[in-house]
């Protein structure tokens, strides 16, 4: 916190933190927050009080990530927890999702909206089941960085060999992965080697420290700048007298970019018009790239609501009923084939059908089987759905904003699904 | 070549105004909960930004323990009047006063926990579908976990262990009839966000977050002022600080803080160094290890 006063345009990093039992997670990010001063002396003040109180010997750097009674008298952490912390360059979100229990939807929400993973392995114990799952997770979400770090450096004696021995065996098994940029750190989390200064135990290690990669590594480039998109989420009509005939069509924007003057088209209708202006309340723009919450003008009187996409005309989304996804199924009740839920796509919503399970992936060898067709809490599948209207998407590697879902159950109204259009 | 990158600022307020404009066409009747607190104030300024130039759609709804400071009420009736939002208030006196609610027994009780009855008492006597908060995720422990749309049952109470899962940007307001939400737009703002983008969009705040001399009392060494409201106890006495508050509630559980800030650049500088979050002068907070949580359930903000 001490450094960043001064800092009013630092730019924006999500990541989401991996990692299985007692692999010193919460002991690095514990630290990436110690020592970038985002830890308040009363917050070190309650969990000094907290381990007292439970008895442990020394002060437990994992209550300060545990925030519910509820998950600190049974000791595990059973939801994404978001902690933040800044450095004059960036400001930083982690998601921070609990390794073992409910471990996959935990690690999918985490995981949805992060630019960047870090994945740990425990220097002892090399690449594991776990480490496989999280980093398969990690690629289906289209997260493009990952940062696998070698933490526990200091047990094996900051041996060079180990540390090249875990890449590799990691880099064979990440051949089957799509993750376009991968870099591997030796740390100690517990002594801070390599987290935020390079460490003076491993000279044979070249490269930056965790905490500079992080702040180095390039994002703006993964958000598509190509496909032009805004789904409207709202129409402003002021009906004052001073805007008597002012369409504003709210949304944020989800890829390309929109410029005044430019023709675009409307779906389902569409129709085209010409952006007239880009509205904001501190004056007008000339152009809106994602993810600006903007409010467009056109020049015609077109009828357009919520639930409708603009694009440009020469490069339009698909429209379809006939939708496949890789999904990752969220609550007890199992998936039902010929079930019907709600699917929620940009600020468009449908009924839909789930007509088919086409195969399962199992996390932890990535194998397809197109036997299972059973889809219950925390399974992966790739499964084919019909919507009663159409949807107007990219697939989700072209853009993770217009080729995700939501399914939600209509009788509990919770949300049971995160899709991923193929 | 542009290079369309957006500041922190920039993408916490578009994330800001997404979450305002999705719970207007999401829900029947929203209301924004305002406490005259800055988060509150900069919430108003990220719905009006939202909405322009029509007005805000929502009414604030204000929450008045009766214990509030005179310069935070006068702030909020002039902030309603001049951007024409409707301004709702509920009484925790008129929660008393029916038998809904219970001052607490001994010398200077905190009306902080009976704010909550009176909270779902007028959310109900309103209709109210949604209500904005302007919690965040880095205030305190409990809310780490918090969602952007905070189910809450027919009581109006918070259950951890069933929350929907937030997946990108896809925000499920579904509910069965008597159930609400609350929202939190600035969930992932940071105390500093939130002061940095104050400067940065010009935002006005009660005189009292800025360094004025007030009569104070130190009790278990957070500063009270001296009100009406507060009744000193043996050995205290009041005397004359150079203070201010870095968060706003009832008078007599609000601790001031020493300080010559009197600008926001100043504010900026001091809540970069200062060494405790800003709840930790909420005596509030500090009455149990889980209070906040346990005030969650029970349907506070």
């Amino acid at each position: 916190m001490s450094n960043t006063a001064g800092y009013m345009d630092m730019d924006l990093l999500r990541f989401t933190t991996a990692g299985s039992v007692d692999d010193g997670k919460s002991t690095l990010i514990g630290r990436l927050m110690y020592d970038t001063k985002s830890i308040f002396e009363d917050q070190i003040d309650a969990i000094e009080q907290s381990s007292q109180n439970r008895g442990d010997e020394h002060v437990n750097l994992a209550l300060l990530t545990d925030g519910l009674k509820a998950e600190r008298e049974q000791g595990i952490t059973i939801d994404v927890a978001y902690r933040y912390f800044a450095t004059p360059k960036r400001k930083f979100i982690i998601a921070d999702t609990p390794g073992h229990i409910q471990y996959t939807r935990n690690m999918v929400t985490g995981a949805s909206t992060a630019n960047l993973a870090i994945i740990l392995i425990d220097a002892r114990k090399g690449v594991i089941e776990q480490t496989k799952r999280h980093s398969f997770i990690a690629s289906l979400l289209q997260i493009k960085h990952i940062i696998v770090c070698v933490n526990k450096m200091d047990l094996v004696d900051f041996d060079e060999e180990i540390f090249e021995k875990i890449k590799n065996e990691y880099l064979a098994f990440d051949a089957k992965l799509e993750i376009p940029d991968i870099r591997f750190i030796p740390i100690s989390a517990l002594h801070g080697d390599n987290v935020v200064d390079r460490s003076k135990n491993m000279d044979w290690y070249q490269g930056p420290s965790l905490l500079w990669t992080l702040e180095n590594v390039q994002i703006a480039s993964d958000r598509n700048l190509i496909d032009s998109r805004m789904p409207v989420q709202w129409v402003i009509r002021p009906q004052s007298d001073e805007y008597h005939d002012f369409r504003g069509y709210a949304g944020l924007i989800s890829g390309g970019v929109f410029r005044k003057g430019e023709e675009v088209v409307v779906l389902p209708s569409g129709f085209t018009s010409k952006i007239k202006s880009i509205s904001s309340m501190n004056g007008e723009l000339d152009e809106a790239f994602p993810p600006m919450s903007v409010a467009l003008t056109l020049e015609d009187e077109i009828d357009i609501s919520r639930g409708d996409m603009i694009a440009k005309p020469n490069n339009q989304p698909n429209s379809n009923q006939d939708v496949d996804l890789m999904i990752c199924w969220l609550n007890t009740d199992g998936l039902k084939v010929g079930g019907k839920y709600l699917v929620k796509h940009t600020s468009n919503e449908a009924k839909c059908i789930v007509k088919e399970v086409r195969y399962k992936v199992n996390v932890n060898t990535l194998e397809k089987s197109e036997d299972e067709k059973d889809v219950s809490a925390n399974d992966i599948a790739r499964i084919n759905i019909k919507t009663a209207k159409p949807l107007f998407y990219d697939s989700y590697r072209r853009n993770r904003n217009t080729g995700s879902v939501i399914l939600i159950d209509e009788f509990t109204n919770e949300t049971v699904g995160a899709g991923m259009i193929i | 070549m542009a290079s369309y990158n957006l500041s922190h600022l920039d993408q916490l307020e578009s994330e800001a105004i997404y979450i305002f404009r999705e719970v207007a066409a999401q829900f029947e009747k929203p209301v924004i909960l305002f406490s005259g607190g800055k988060d509150s104030i900069t919430m108003v300024h990220l719905a009006r930004k939202a909405f322009w130039p029509a007005k805000v759609p929502f009414p604030l709804l204000h929450i008045d323990t009766g214990h509030n400071f005179p310069e935070a009420l006068e702030f909020r009736d002039n902030l309603a009047e001049t951007y024409n939002v409707t301004l709702d208030v509920g009484l925790v006196q008129d929660s008393i006063n029916r038998g809904t609610a219970r001052e607490e027994k001994g010398t200077n009780p905190s009306r902080n926990s009976l704010q909550s009855v009176t909270l779902l008492e007028k959310l109900e006597e309103g209709g109210y579908d949604a209500a904005f908060g302007g919690g965040r995720r880095d205030e305190e422990k409990a809310r780490a976990k918090e969602r952007f749309f905070s189910h809450r049952d027919d009581f109006g109470q918070w259950d951890p262990k069933n929350q929907r899962p937030e997946l990108w940007n896809l925000y499920n307001g579904k509910k069965a009839v008597g159930e609400s939400f609350r929202i939190f737009p600035i969930s992932n703002w940071t105390e500093m966000d939130v002061w940095q983008y104050i400067k940065k969009e010009k935002i006005d705040l009660p005189s009292i977050y800025f360094s004025h001399k007030r009569k104070v009392v130190n009790r278990d060494g957070v500063w009270i002022a001296d009100s009406p409201y507060n009744t000193l106890l043996d050995n205290e006495s009041y005397e004359e600080r150079v203070i201010r508050y870095r968060t706003l509630g009832c008078m007599t559980i609000t601790g001031a803080i020493e300080s010559d800030a009197s600008t926001l650049d100043d504010i900026i500088e001091e809540v970069a160094a200062a060494r405790q979050t800003e709840r930790g002068n909420r005596a509030d907070d500090k009455r149990s290890e889980a209070a906040m949580e346990d005030r969650k359930k029970q349907g506070y903000f």
